[in-house]
């Protein structure tokens, strides 16, 4: 954002460039609002035509003859509220239009912005923090299309401006070069002001960001932050940057409040060079004092319309700058490309296949590194590893949350990355170790929009164990669960997240220690029922699923088991034979038992040599 | 956390809207939040009134210039057009001046002011109850110290004291009307009074109007950042085109909203024209009419219907200022809304006891807790645990166990009796002293988007990357540090998602183990890592709680297992207490049940 540095000129013309992009969008608000500016330009002429018209044509001859008939007086009347009332629909065609065309680009600009946001790959968005993403879709959207409410405005104003020095002209060719000088004075004034502003309002405008980042952070972690007793220091951080935007905010403000006086006092010192030069013009014989009083109105005449400019070339530093924010995030490319593929028809488990896979955070640290297996349809796999060891990096793979650096995962035989958009995921649910719900219904949450009936909810539910308290909440699957399900204990919200899973019966369903906050009870049910499911052969049994587990219950469900070492398959089998001919293995399933028989260290860490498991759960 | 929290609808865990507020109280008590508003008014006004003041002064002086100088009848006045000249020019340079000065003060005072307020409010959102927290939505939250404050900005700057200055403009205006001619005052002011009058009603319009938009950006923004944090579902469930359709219903509602508001701001300005209209047509028959009876004169009439301007003038500014007033109102009730709400888990501060450092003794005392509207969550907890024991409390989900944490460490009060802490009711303990000395780590630790050296300093401010090591290897952590691509310097992204749910329970034990507590609340605070890693933990816990009182919140019986003593909830009642291998012969018994199935799920 940076790069651009625009000296004054650079960054007026940039503001240009930025309404002609308003102005293209909306021509016809544009124009109407422009018009309504005119027309009450138009009439604030006329008011003063009216007043002397009347004095002329009613008072004047009143006051002489002493007599006045009605008809004058409702004639005064009339031309006075006629012209008043245009001149109001002057005012409401110029502020409305310039309203509705602010408010539609800012909604234009916010609804890109945000598909933005939903299509930008999940690594961009661990690089932009939520509070600038909301910064830049409010503050710097607003920012952005300031100017359009002066707008309309300064340029029905222009016309004055054109009237006036024309007549100059007419009048004394050299008293108005003379007054003509205000022009360079104002584009020197301007010039000035952008070069002054635009560092600063960039700066404000980042800062605004900042500090909405770390109000959201810091609101997000609110219960970290009371436990731990750090108000006075998260409140020390926040202010930090909220000082600094005063700061900021108050050297902007002394810039603005120079440039605003600066601009209106230009007028009035160019009538004075006129007074000076019309003096001795008129001294010499060169021009009648009639001439120099004309150019000097004419003069003051033009002090609105560069007034009403001033309010427009003042906004500019903001809007470019809040422009070139939101551009940044419009033109940030790692947007996931989508192939055609359309997903195999059917219902019966899908065949998952992994081929050579490599993923790494950093250079050289690879997390998964050739990893090569397959899943047969309704198989069941179960991932085993230490913490750390890549597991949820490959269930983010499975699921195309992250593509891989080598290598490809495929489903049915076609690449994940060929298939169209929204298709992997009518064929693949994964249920994260980190359960995220909505600030919506249960019914909601689970479904997602989807066309599903409440008896597949429920029965969804049912599997996962959750029917009971979801039954027992006081308006059951219409109980609204609070942001992120804050009403819901931790095994709750697991096993709505696992509801929203089962209830799409996927092809491929990929567990990420799912259940690890339910009680072992409720565990063994829900196990039980995913067993059931799969061995029934009814919808969705066939189902394919990987479990990335912990617990031997959990594994025991699998037909095979993959142990991850490091990023790499280091032995696979059945849970039995891994047991038995694999004592790291054995170590780390056999933990709970093996308890108090084991000092601190064993070999079930020594595999893991430099990876660090990067889930993308939220 | 238990089945029904409801914290919802019930005026003590409610975030306040604000909503209620009237204009002039609004404004009264935001200065009062923001003192700095007031600093140094009398000079800033003093130099509006100047730069107001020049403002029709300047344009007077270069007309007597040109009309009397120049253009004089007996040909140019050298001398009297230089002198006037210059002091036009002067008046000029002193008018630029006071209204730089004017505007630069009140930036200054106004900023400082929003500053102070934006600061207090975000303070006050840490010092509300967990439950309140909850009620508002993060994104919203964020509004309220942002967005919000800024509208007050403008208004602080271009609006206030111009208004004080147009209504003493007004004031001036109708004097000297009144002098030329009471009669055709009185015409003016009744051609004004129905703007005057729908000035109420439209302000009230306005003042609605304006709500809605402020209203509309925290709903804008929370359902912008919730999306955005839950990327991940969105993206792996393709939920893409529901979720941007809830967005963009957002937008246009913000949309409407702020188009309607412009509507009544642009209907309401325009009806001050419309009087004005009135006001000179008034004027001019009026005028004829008094002439008739020989009150005033031809000229008398055309001078009024020019002070006419003049007080047309400041009437349509004040106008204006008034509606750009409501948005800033609107903003800034929100701000005072939230320091409104009641933060009534209050710290009894200076006053508080402080808890002497060593093993903390606890005691429930007929504990009951229910959320608001919500049944009781736990009946008739009478409990105590002796000084450097080591408690587990087990349950099934909804059992009530995760409110023994909350209460333990003050997230919650009780709705009955009391938590004591060595005897002293925790409501009684400074809130300095209660989180130095009781720490929880919850299920989900929450990280900070930075290191996780940073992260861990959240424990103890000025840990040392030595005693940080150190700390790993004392929890058997050593290795895991060794892998990670920066060590302790590796950045943990947006609430620590660059690390797996494991690795952040292990960053927040650390965290915890570095604040020493003496007492220690574990909430299934090693549910997401492996179990050889969770037991190594485990055993380290153990040897590192020797000397201090440790309760852990476990749904793995394997915790429960090694504890002094095992707590069993069922439906809110502590129903069984005791060792492990007391409670497992206990047939039939809760604990007898939870057992058997974690042994049947261990079996396999």
């Amino acid at each position: 954002m940076n790069d651009e540095r625009a000296d004054g000129r650079g960054s007026t013309r940039a503001g240009i460039s930025v309404l002609m992009v308003a102005i293209r969008r909306e021509p016809w608000i544009f124009t109407l609002s422009t018009l309504g500016s005119v027309l009450f330009g138009a009439l604030t002429v006329a008011d003063a035509w009216v007043l002397g018209w009347s004095t002329d044509n009613v008072v004047l001859p009143a006051f002489k003859t002493g007599e006045v008939g009605t008809g004058s007086l409702v004639t005064i009347l009339a031309l006075f509220l006629g012209v008043a009332i245009l001149r109001a629909v002057g005012i409401v065609a110029r502020r409305l239009g310039a309203g509705i065309m602010q408010y539609r680009m800012q909604a234009r600009t916010r609804r890109a912005v945000t598909r933005q946001y939903l299509s930008l790959p999940m690594e961009w968005h661990q690089r932009h923090p939520t509070g600038e993403l909301l910064s830049n879709a409010n503050s710097d959207v607003e920012a952005a299309w300031g100017p359009i409410a002066p707008l309309p405005m300064a340029v029905g104003t222009i016309a004055m401006m054109v009237i006036a020095v024309v007549q100059m002209f007419f009048a004394d060719l050299v008293l108005a070069l003379v007054g003509l000088l205000v022009f360079p004075a104002v584009i020197a004034v301007n010039v000035i002001y952008q070069n002054l502003a635009q560092g600063w309002m960039t700066r404000a405008q980042q800062l605004r960001a900042e500090v909405s980042e770390i109000a959201h952070e810091s609101f997000d972690g609110a219960m970290v932050v009371k436990t731990l007793g750090r108000e006075a220091e998260e409140t020390a951080r926040f202010a930090a940057k909220a000082e600094e935007l005063r700061d900021v905010n108050i050297r902007v403000g002394r810039i603005r409040a120079a440039f605003d006086p600066a601009l209106a006092a230009l007028p009035g010192i160019g009538v004075l060079f006129v007074l000076a030069f019309g003096v001795s013009r008129v001294l010499s014989g060169a021009t009648d004092a009639g001439d120099v009083v004309t150019v000097a109105y004419l003069l003051t005449i033009v002090s609105f319309p560069i007034r009403s400019i001033g309010w427009l070339l003042g906004e500019f530093p903001r809007s470019v700058v809040g422009y070139r924010r939101v551009r940044a995030v419009l033109d940030a490319s790692g947007e996931m490309l989508y192939g055609e593929s359309p997903a195999r028809a059917g219902r019966s488990g899908a065949r998952l296949g992994v081929d050579g896979l490599g993923y790494r955070y950093v250079p050289d640290q690879p997390v998964l590194d050739d990893l090569t297996f397959t899943v047969e349809p309704g198989r069941t796999v179960a991932l085993v590893g230490a913490t750390a060891s890549g597991k949820s990096t490959l269930t983010t793979l499975l699921t195309r949350l992250v593509d891989p650096d080598a290598g490809q995962v495929s489903i049915d035989g076609i690449d994940v990355r060929d298939l169209a958009p929204g298709q992997l995921a009518a064929m693949v649910s994964l249920v994260p170790q980190t359960a995220f719900l909505f600030d919506d219904t249960v019914r909601g949450n689970i479904t997602l929009g989807a066309d599903v009936s409440d008896a597949d909810v429920w029965e969804a539910l049912r599997i996962a164990q959750g029917d009971g308290f979801v039954a027992a909440l006081p308006d059951g699957l219409d109980a609204r669960l609070g942001e992120r399900g804050t009403s819901l204990s931790g095994g709750q919200r697991q096993r709505i997240s696992l509801a929203r899973a089962l209830v799409r019966r996927p092809r491929l369903l990929i567990l990420d220690d799912a259940t690890s906050a339910v009680d072992p009870e409720v565990e063994a049910r829900i196990l039980a029922g995913l067993r059931s499911g799969l061995a029934a052969g009814d919808g969705a049994s066939g189902s394919t699923l990987v479990v990335v587990a912990y617990r031997k219950a959990t594994i025991g469900l699998a037909d095979e088991v993959l142990h991850l070492e490091g990023g790499r398959i280091a032995d696979r089998g059945t849970h039995a034979e891994l047991l038995v001919r694999n004592p790291s293995y054995a170590h780390l399933v056999n933990a709970y038992e093996q308890d108090g028989e084991q000092d601190g260290e064993h070999a079930g860490h020594s595999g893991q040599t430099g990876q660090t498991e990067q889930g993308v759960t939220a | 956390m238990t089945t029904t929290q409801q914290p919802k609808a019930d005026g003590s865990t409610v975030m306040e809207t604000g909503e209620d507020i009237g204009a002039m109280d609004t404004i009264r008590r935001g200065i009062t939040h923001s003192p700095e508003l007031k600093e140094g008014i009398r000079g800033t006004l003093l130099l509006a009134v100047l730069a107001s003041v020049g403002q029709v002064i300047v344009p007077i002086a270069v007309q007597q210039t040109l009309d009397r100088g120049l253009n004089g009848s007996g040909g140019p006045d050298v001398s009297y057009t230089v002198w006037m000249g210059v002091a036009a020019a002067v008046g000029i340079l002193i008018t630029s001046y006071a209204s730089f000065a004017m505007t630069t003060r009140l930036f200054t005072t106004s900023e400082r002011g929003l500053a102070t307020l934006r600061i207090k409010a975000f303070r006050h959102v840490h010092d509300l109850p967990l439950l309140t927290q909850n009620t508002e939505r993060r994104g919203a939250l964020v509004s309220r110290v942002t967005s919000d404050v800024d509208q007050v900005s403008q208004f602080l700057v271009f609006g206030g004291l111009l208004f004080v200055v147009s209504i003493g403009q007004v004031l001036v205006a109708t004097i000297v009307m009144l002098f030329y001619s009471w009669q055709l005052a009185l015409v003016v002011w009744l051609c004004f009074a129905p703007l005057f009058l729908s000035l109420r009603f439209f302000q009230r319009k306005l003042s609605d109007a304006y709500t809605t938009v402020r209203r509309q950006v925290g709903i804008l923004l929370s359902a912008i950042s919730e999306p955005v944090v839950g990327a991940a579902v969105v993206r792996s469930y393709a939920v893409e085109a529901r979720t941007q359709s809830r967005i963009d219903e957002a937008i246009s509602a913000h949309q409407v909203a702020s188009t309607r508001a412009q509507g009544f701001t642009a209907f309401s300005f325009s009806l001050g024209g419309v009087s004005a209209g009135l006001a000179n047509a008034g004027v001019l028959i009026v005028g004829i009419w008094l002439g008739f009876a020989g009150d005033i004169s031809a000229g008398e009439v055309l001078a009024f219907a020019f002070l006419v301007t003049l007080f047309v003038g400041p009437v349509q500014m004040g106008t204006q200022i008034l509606t750009d007033a409501q948005n800033a109102i609107a903003g800034w009730r929100r701000v005072i809304g939230i320091l409104d709400t009641p933060a009534d888990l209050v710290d009894p501060g200076v006053d508080g006891e402080v808890l002497p450092r060593g093993p903390i003794d606890v005691r429930f005392e007929d504990v009951q807790f229910a959320y608001p509207h919500g049944p009781p969550v736990l009946r008739d907890v009478t409990l105590d645990i002796d000084a450097g024991r080591r408690i587990a409390i087990v349950g099934e989900t909804g059992s009530g166990k995760s409110t023994f944490a909350k209460l333990l460490t003050r997230l919650m009060d009780p709705s009955q009796g009391a938590v004591l802490l060595d005897g002293v009711d925790v409501r009684r303990i400074s809130e300095r002293s209660l989180r130095t000395s009781v720490v929880l780590v919850p299920q989900e630790g929450f990280l900070f988007d930075d290191t996780i050296t940073a992260n861990v300093r959240y424990g103890k401010l000025d840990a040392t990357a030595d005693e940080i090591l150190a700390s790993a290897e004392e929890l058997g952590l050593a290795d895991w540090v060794a892998g990670l691509p920066h060590g302790l310097e590796t950045r943990v992204g947006q609430r620590g998602e660059s690390l797996s749910a494991g690795e952040r329970q292990l960053v927040a034990l650390l965290r915890a183990h570095l604040a020493d507590p003496d007492l220690l609340v574990l909430d299934e605070a090693t549910s997401a890592v492996d179990p050889a890693l969770e037991m190594r933990i485990g055993r380290a816990l153990e040897r590192l709680m020797s000397g201090r009182t440790s309760v852990t919140i476990a749904h793995r019986l394997s915790t429960a297992e090694g504890a002094d003593e095992v707590v069993v909830v069922d439906q809110g009642r502590v129903v069984q207490r005791g060792h492990h291998s007391v409670l497992t012969a206990q047939e039939g018994s809760v604990y007898a049940g939870l057992h058997a199935s974690w042994v049947a799920q261990q079996g396999s």
